[in-house]
């Protein structure tokens, strides 16, 4: 394996309503912010990596128009993941191995806010069995929640914790999106939106956008004198079918972390792509980070970008090891219903 | 501003207007389930995945051999929604739960309603409610009832 290093990663203040700012408009920004700070221009970049959702836009082939962010005259080579950002930084980190980059710029962008996001997410699953009854995203959560509590595999006071510290931790992210804080009336206090999940256990709807760049251990120090290395990655995905999944627990990414032999590592910190709260306290303890801090963003309960957040996982990650003088960093992003598909992200600062 | 009469319109409908082929293993288990029968495959180990699965995920082995099973069955989890969105099929209190069907190893997602949320838990038995009219869709099961 090649060493391919982060060197900057940059995100949009996360938005209740970008209103009249197009999704060009919110990647602008982050990309430029990016070049300015480590004073490099488009034809740095060998490749071009993109995630997004066109089922969010309406259209097909709507990540096109997303081009239009960044400098493509003279051509560039360039790929799209209808995925999370996390999984365009995958595909570049390919690309690297292969040798067909030594720079990559990643980026990821989401307007939830203009559709009904649970619909549009009823619409991106099994066309035959599971579309057509329309479930919504917090209903699906809300089965491994139950299967989750109903073991005691998490508690019911995990979850309230879960709210309470994400809003406590919101104070660490300028870009955070909700930074009230609550106690344990107020959390009581909200109704369901799918039980066992009440409204406060849900993600807020986010628009926004992230940016990242990645490079070979050659270019890295041209571009920045502390890269964070990319020390192992790994993704694997569960069924489709979700009746035959065992939601009490994550076979996959038991093999994800024997792969990257994480139990051999201590790791200084975590960001966890747990959009709900009963997923937090599942995944600290199915991944052994009980005496981790975790999620110090305040995570995607705080804002979550669709297509961004498992990205935003991965930068929030390097941001901790760049700004604590952290070593090791998890960094973990999925997609799909009750935790489908995972990555986990090994990072580490150079010691 | 111009007035809004004097704007061009056009119709737009935003669809994916794509024809779905139900494919050999799915298409006799949607024409069952016009005639109110429920089919799962069987592995060669004997486990039985309904909805009928086109292939064993954990073995990948490729499964043909259909059984029926159901239509009563056991709740695997369940999520209770009090409000249901537009987008709900149901208008009224239901849930949508993971069902094990009698005879099934995995389980069926789907809705029960005509029941209040304390009359669920993991374990409770339930029925399939038909729809009045077949479609050979997955909505031929209009959703599931508490079982008498």
């Amino acid at each position: 394996m090649k060493r391919v290093a982060i060197v900057g990663y940059a995100q949009h203040p996360i938005l209740k309503n970008a209103g009249a700012l197009n999704e060009v408009e919110l990647i602008m920004p982050v990309v430029h912010q990016l070049f300015n700070d480590l004073g490099i221009s488009q034809k740095d970049i060998d490749f071009t990596c993109s995630g997004s959702c066109d089922y969010l836009q309406g259209a097909a082939f709507a990540f096109v128009e997303g081009l239009s962010a960044i400098q493509t005259n003279p051509p560039i080579k360039e790929s799209h993941v209808e995925m999370d950002a996390a999984w365009a930084m995958y595909e570049s980190m390919l690309k690297i191995q292969m040798g067909d980059a030594e720079t990559a710029l990643i980026y990821g962008f989401g307007k939830s806010s203009p559709g009904d996001l649970d619909a549009i997410i009823s619409l991106q699953m099994d066309p035959y069995y599971i579309s057509p009854l329309w479930p919504d995203r917090v209903s699906l959560a809300a089965l491994q929640a139950r299967v989750l509590l109903d073991q005691n595999i998490i508690t019911p006071e995990q979850m309230l914790a879960t709210v309470i510290e994400a809003r406590a931790n919101s104070k660490n992210n300028k870009n955070a999106l909700i930074t009230d804080l609550i106690d344990e009336s107020d959390y009581l206090n909200n109704a369901m939106v799918s039980s066992p999940l009440n409204k406060l256990d849900c993600p807020p709807i986010s628009d926004g956008s992230s940016a990242m760049i990645i490079a070979s251990e050659e270019k890295a120090y041209k571009f920045t004198d502390h890269p964070i290395w990319i020390e192992g990655i790994d993704h694997r995905i569960e069924s489709s079918n979700l009746g035959s999944r065992n939601l009490a627990t994550s076979n996959t990414l038991q093999v994800s972390m024997n792969q990257l032999n994480l139990k051999n590592i201590k790791f200084d910190v975590a960001e966890l792509h747990t959009q709900f709260s009963h997923e937090l306290p599942f995944l600290k303890s199915l991944l052994n980070l009980q005496d981790v801090p975790t999620n110090l963003s305040g995570g995607p309960l705080v804002g979550n970008v669709m297509m961004c957040a498992g990205l935003d996982a991965i930068g929030k990650t390097y941001e901790s090891l760049k700004e604590n003088q952290f070593t090791h960093g998890l960094a973990h992003a999925t997609s799909g219903p009750c935790l489908q598909h995972n990555m986990l992200v090994h990072l580490e600062a150079q010691k | 501003m111009s007035d809004s009469k004097d704007l061009l319109r056009a119709p737009f409908e935003l669809a994916y207007n794509y024809k779905r082929s139900n494919g050999p293993v799915m298409s006799k288990f949607f024409d069952a389930l016009g005639e109110q029968t429920i089919l799962g495959t069987k592995t060669s180990a004997g486990k039985v995945f309904s909805p009928a699965a086109e292939f064993d995920p954990e073995t990948h082995e490729s499964l043909k051999d259909m059984v029926e099973v159901g239509p009563g069955g056991s709740i695997e989890s369940f999520s209770w929604i009090e409000a249901p969105q537009s987008h709900h099929l149901i208008k009224k209190p239901f849930a949508f739960a993971l069902i094990k069907l009698d005879g099934a190893d995995s389980s069926m997602l789907h809705m029960i309603a005509d029941c209040n949320e304390v009359d669920l838990s993991i374990g409770t038995r339930v029925t399939a409610a038909w729809s009045d009219t077949s479609e050979k869709r997955i909505t031929d099961i209009k959703f599931f009832t508490l079982e008498k």
